[in-house]
């Protein structure tokens, strides 16, 4: 992949949080890129990373959290290195970010309509004015009926669903060329997820938007991205197209993670659990690989630092012993 | 089949004050006219019965009345009409304080939706465990603490964990102290109410299979409430699906999800994401639910969300009919069973499921 397609390329991302029980190795060496038009999806269980990833991209970790080492790669800008004046610029107009909780993200004592309408005065250059037409156009873009009335409603008057479009339209309000999706979906219905992922789909394509969409459901993202990258307590350990990744997973990690998704079993007995659970981030012996502590395909090798094996077109796996080709998961063999 | 629980026409509403219309509402009272409140039809005339040793599936989106309904059958929350039957006993009279101490209180257990709100973070994992067989089993000493090991084993918490608080405990550790409090007492339904909601996929396996595990054991009767149809799929035998206080579809639970016959089970099951490769049909609901306030008892609730929308649909609100082993409550029934099963003789209305 060449450099010039890339939207946005994270290099050896390391984040680090101290905490009164000890430093906490929160990402690790993380890679990955989107190019312009394209959805990838980070997939992880609770404490991967996802999330503290998304938040060193924008440049908004807690105070507690250091970027250790790494680069995020926004064009021809190092967002790390760049001065809060250059941040100030991107941010909101170029890259914004849908946050997971959309009541706790929206600020409770201001109407929705004039949360939308900074975007515009503060992005646009919208004079104030003005701004508030084009955010009751932005509240009718995202679907939500009667925006004239709507836009004077405060947080708590809507429903999750429609605090969600409203999220939505401050992220798309500037016409961003990057959208971080962080959960945009987790807490709403299924039949609210579903037309809330084809709204920003919909207005992904329209724009040309590249687009980091972050969740813990791996049948939901296999769906919306082209590409996934799947993460392990702070580590990328397989990056591959949807398509390879479903067809041939080679970290085990990641196999298992699909054996253990409902959706892929017949029945309740074939669904395996993941044995063992995270490692300990705080803990100064933490292995190379933070998964071979539950692997059941450990090597001797498993010592050294990480691998990062291309073993197919754009298919990256961090893995001393991958599981082979054709090598059917878990289940596959349990029913034969 | 033996019947465990029994709802007949089980309706809680609850009255909803404030509003536009508090002044309207103030004028008449001072006027001596009548008062008459708004009221939230949360669960509306719902029958169905739970057999033993039987899963139930309940499905909804939030805000559909799955809680209310369940809080109401718990006997936790008291109904407005309707008549609630464990075995032969009548408990729907009876208030919910007074059924706190009823001697069937153990028969009814629940097990609530985040083990880490619901267990009393200042009660050991043993305190929690233990609580319920003091209160409903009087059981002490000696006896107490073998009981709560007992069920602590069963539920595979390690016993060095007893003495730890919740906070101190993993979120799947907690899902199972809350499941090992509900069944404690030995009751005869278990109540789930999105009992892996919270927790990722790989311990939400570990906490299903322990489910079926303790009912293969127990032989207990479930009422398994969540909005994942892919778990409701693997774990439950029969399937209710809920809009808006009503109970629009129910029968077994794989035949339900393969083919769907209410629109609003199909919006569901298509919405549900699967893994690619898979075909998914887009049908996508458009707007908001109706309001549940004052619903007008002509109109299908389903009424302009549907893709159907027909003109009958606002002049004459869908009973819940039946055909076969399963039920829909939709003017439009037919047309999907007689796609796919063949003409229905006579289809009936049934107040049961």
């Amino acid at each position: 992949m060449t450099a010039a397609a890339a939207a946005l390329r994270v290099e050896r991302l390391s984040v680090e949080f101290r905490t009164r029980s000890g430093l906490v190795r929160a990402l690790d060496n993380v890679s990955f890129s989107v190019r312009k038009g394209e959805t990838i999806a980070l997939v992880g269980e609770s404490g991967s990373g996802k999330s503290v990833t998304a938040y060193a991209i924008m440049g908004i970790l807690d105070l507690a959290g250091r970027v250790t080492n790494g680069q995020v790669m926004f064009g021809e800008i190092d967002l790390l290195a760049a001065s809060p004046k250059q941040l100030a610029a991107v941010r909101g107009r170029q890259i914004s970010m849908i946050f997971q909780n959309p009541r706790t993200a929206l600020n409770p004592i201001r109407p929705v309509g004039r949360q939308i309408a900074d975007v515009f005065i503060r992005h646009a250059k919208v004079p104030a004015r003005e701004a508030s037409g084009q955010a009751i156009e932005m509240l009718r873009a995202v679907g939500i009926t009667d925006p004239a009335r709507r836009a004077s409603a405060y947080p708590f008057e809507l429903s999750g669903g429609m605090c969600q479009r409203v999220m939505i339209a401050i992220a798309l309000a500037a016409k961003p060329s990057l959208l971080i999706a962080d959960e945009p979906t987790t807490g709403l219905d299924v039949t609210t997820q579903a037309v809330i992922m084809d709204l920003i789909a919909d207005l992904a394509a329209e724009l040309g938007m590249a687009t980091i969409f972050i969740t813990h459901d791996l049948a939901l993202a296999s769906q919306r991205a082209t590409r996934i990258a799947v993460m392990h307590a702070g580590h990328v350990v397989e990056d591959a197209p949807i398509a390879d990744l479903f067809a041939q997973p080679r970290h085990p990690y990641t196999a298992e993670l699909i054996a253990a998704t409902p959706d892929s079993a017949a029945s309740l007995d074939e669904l395996a659990a993941i044995p063992g659970s995270l490692p300990d981030l705080r803990r100064s012996d933490l292995p190379p690989c933070r998964y071979s502590e539950r692997c059941p395909r450990k090597t001797e090798h498993c010592a050294q630092p990480l691998p990062q094996t291309a073993v197919g077109a754009e298919h990256i796996v961090a893995c001393w012993n991958p599981l082979p080709v054709y090598a059917p998961l878990k289940r596959a063999i349990g029913a034969s | 089949m033996t019947v465990l629980l029994d709802l007949d026409h089980v309706s809680k509403f609850f009255p909803v004050g404030g509003g536009p219309n508090q002044l309207a509402r103030l004028k008449r009272r001072l006027s001596g006219g009548a008062e008459r409140l708004s009221k939230v039809y949360a669960v509306d005339n719902v029958s169905f019965v739970i057999n033993k040793g039987e899963t139930v599936g309940l499905v909804g989106e939030s805000g559909c009345g799955k809680s209310t309904l369940v809080r109401a059958l718990t006997r936790l929350l008291d109904v407005t009409d309707g008549s609630i039957k464990l075995g032969a006993r009548q408990l729907a009279l009876k208030p919910a304080r007074v059924f706190a101490r009823d001697r069937d209180r153990a028969r009814i257990q629940m097990v609530f939706q985040d083990a880490g709100d619901s267990i009393n973070p200042r009660f050991t994992a043993f305190d929690a465990i233990a609580d319920s067989l003091r209160r409903l089993r009087h059981i002490r000493g000696k006896a107490l603490k073998e009981r709560v090991e007992t069920v602590a084993s069963q539920c595979g918490l390690p016993l060095a964990l007893l003495s730890r608080f919740p906070h101190q405990l993993s979120g799947g550790q907690r899902a199972r102290v809350g499941i090992a409090r509900a069944i404690a007492v030995e009751p005869d339904l278990l109540v789930l109410d999105e009992p892996t909601a919270a927790l990722d996929v790989s311990v939400q396996v570990v906490i299903l299979q322990l489910l079926q595990q303790l009912k293969r054991d127990l032989g207990m009767s479930y009422l398994f409430v969540s909005h994942d149809l892919s778990v409701v799929r693997l774990l439950c035998d029969r399937v209710m699906v809920m809009y808006l206080g009503k109970i629009v579809e129910s029968g077994p639970a794989r035949t339900v999800f393969e083919r769907p016959w209410h629109p609003y089970t199909q919006a569901l099951v298509a919405a549900v994401p699967r893994f690619a490769g898979e075909a998914t049909e887009r049908l996508r609901l458009k707007g908001e639910p109706r309001s549940p306030i004052d619903p007008d008892p002509n109109v299908c609730r389903f009424y302009g969300r549907c893709p159907i929308s027909a003109s009958d649909c606002k002049t004459k609100a869908p009973a819940l009919r039946r055909f076969g082993n399963r039920h829909v409550a939709c003017h439009f029934a037919e047309e999907f069973v007689v796609q796919r099963i063949g003409p229905v003789h006579e289809a009936q209305a049934t107040p049961q499921i």
